[in-house]
């Protein structure tokens, strides 16, 4: 399989205090590749270094063209799709200003409007809520439609950042599952940044476990699941 | 009572001007949440740009039209040169811009122009219906308000563009995730902003009459009505701005003498600050620490 993204020496800073030490990763296209690691190991920060919301160095390339140092925007209109930490809603706007927003790149009104129902054929909680507040949404409504909203860009890959924060486990597994069904039907790849390391093992490919801004450990994720030191310090058992 | 439906008109007639300078602040506030004290200056300029193309010969509404063209071009053109480099600047860093574009307008203009007050035409008839209590500029600019207002509306609730706006105001940082050229749109907020602007300018020069000082005070009444009507939110300067006019010419009628006008307009800024500070509409903001 062709490699969609490749990350060498990927370093990054918040002002001063540096948050990356240099990572190298891989991901292959239509794969899901997870990153792995407990509060504060730069698992976000690396998704926001990829698409240049903070300060980064190292190198980049997404489908053959360098990337780094590009503006976020554009970044997005590569087709590097992105649910944010904390799933950033427009939450006064309607759902579907939200979902409409997620295709403004795009110029193919006939195919924006078919993506659109299907969206809400995937997600019917969505449909019911169309011309409600996205702030009013509970949480895993806001999750739905950020993931759906990211979709609308027709991306060919798509950044996760913790889809399972602060959701109940059923929603939960139901998020995890729709995002297998995305990759295996419509092939977008996946970059998955994940607490949660059982789950985001299940439906990864292959895993990188980041501590304290550098990769630690990585392979494919059956392998990391029999790995000692990973099942006792992040799958507890 | 005539008298009073008088003085309400023209009430209505000069809300519709702070109306729309309300507008224009909340505009640019709502993205950047800076308040454009050159908004006025601004608004000066392009009102003289008209009176040149007028004395070249040029009709009213053709004139008009080329103002609200080259107003809007010259906020995006101010927003891209000179607010572009100092975005991320502390808030004072931009007070200082928009004071020193407050002088520099305000100078150009009088270098360019000169200082002799000159009378602005009015493009509606100088019909006085209804036994003499509505001047036919005072229906007119109430009318051109209401259709700016709606065109705006229209622009940013129903096109992909007012649309863009309103995210990038909202969530910027999500906004760039969609691929939305957030600094662009702050552009466009500004050139919005100084098309209003002309257009508040030109309907209240004749009243006024047509000098490099001429918006100073309308500035005031438009920051009294956008701060009434919730300095964030846009409708609310609207209905902000008929409430000042109406006040403000009921007082200076009956109350205070017009001597005071313009106090009202400092008297409910304090008010507005000390006692709700979020205005009729505008939303609480709470800050997480």
């Amino acid at each position: 399989m062709a490699r969609l993204l490749e990350v060498r020496g990927l370093t990054a800073f918040y002002g001063e205090t540096q948050a990356l030490f240099g990572i190298d990763f891989d991901l292959e296209e239509g794969g899901i590749t997870a990153l792995l690691g407990a509060n504060g190991a730069g698992k976000t920060t690396t998704l926001r270094a990829l698409c240049g919301a903070v300060k980064m160095r190292g190198s980049v390339r997404f489908a053959d063209q360098a990337i780094e140092g590009r503006a976020t925007e554009d970044i997005a209109r590569m087709g590097v799709a992105h649910v944010p930490d904390g799933r950033g809603t427009f939450s006064a706007l309607t759902v579907e200003e939200n979902l409409k927003l997620g295709a403004y790149t795009r110029r193919d009104r006939a195919g924006v409007a078919a993506d659109m129902k299907r969206m809400y054929a995937r997600f019917p909680r969505l449909k019911e809520r169309r011309a409600q507040q996205a702030g009013t949404l509970s949480g895993g409504e806001q999750q739905m439609l950020a993931i759906s909203r990211a979709l609308m860009l027709r991306p060919r890959l798509l950044l996760l950042d913790e889809p399972s924060f602060g959701l109940a486990p059923l929603m939960v597994g139901e998020i995890f599952a729709i995002l297998g069904e995305i990759n295996r039907e419509e092939g977008v790849s996946m970059l998955l940044v994940e607490q949660n390391a059982s789950l985001a093992l299940e439906l990864a490919g292959h895993a990188y476990l980041l501590e304290t801004g550098a990769i630690a450990l990585s392979g494919p994720s059956a392998a990391l699941r029999r790995d000692e030191t990973v099942r006792k310090a992040y799958l507890g058992y | 009572m005539e008298a009073l439906i008088q003085q309400v008109v023209a009430g209505l007639a000069n809300g519709g001007i702070y109306a729309s300078m309300g507008l224009a602040l909340v505009m640019i506030y709502q993205s950047t949440h800076h308040i454009n004290f050159a908004q006025g200056e601004m608004a000066m300029f392009s009102t003289f740009i008209a009176w040149a193309l007028l004395q070249a010969g040029w009709p009213y509404w053709g004139a008009f039209g080329a103002t609200v063209l080259i107003s809007f071009a010259g906020g995006l053109a101010i927003q891209r040169i000179i607010l572009k480099p100092v975005e991320k600047a502390p808030v004072l860093t931009n007070v200082i811009v928009f004071i020193g574009l407050l002088v520099i307008f305000n100078s150009l203009a009088g270098w360019i122009f000169d200082h002799t007050i000159k009378p602005f035409p009015s493009p509606f008839p100088k019909f006085t219906g209804a036994g003499k209590l509505i001047s036919g500029h005072d229906l007119g600019s109430i009318a051109v308000m209401l259709v700016v207002l709606a065109l705006l509306y229209s622009f940013l609730r129903f096109t992909p563009a007012g649309l863009a706006m309103r995210a990038a105001a909202q969530n910027p940082e999500s906004a760039r995730l969609v691929g939305i050229r957030v600094s662009w749109m702050l552009g466009v907020g500004w050139g919005l902003s100084a098309a209003i602007g002309a257009v508040a300018g030109m309907m209240v020069a004749p009243v006024v009459y047509l000098d490099p000082n001429m918006m100073g005070g309308i500035l005031l009444y438009g920051f009294a009505a956008a701060l009434l009507g919730g300095i964030d939110n846009p409708w609310g300067a609207v209905i902000g701005g008929f409430i000042v006019g109406v006040l403000e010419n009921l007082l200076g009628a009956y109350v205070i003498g017009t001597e005071l006008k313009l106090t009202v307009a400092l008297v409910l800024i304090v008010t507005i600050l000390t006692i709700k500070p979020n205005g009729l509409f505008g939303k609480a903001v709470v800050t997480r620490v």
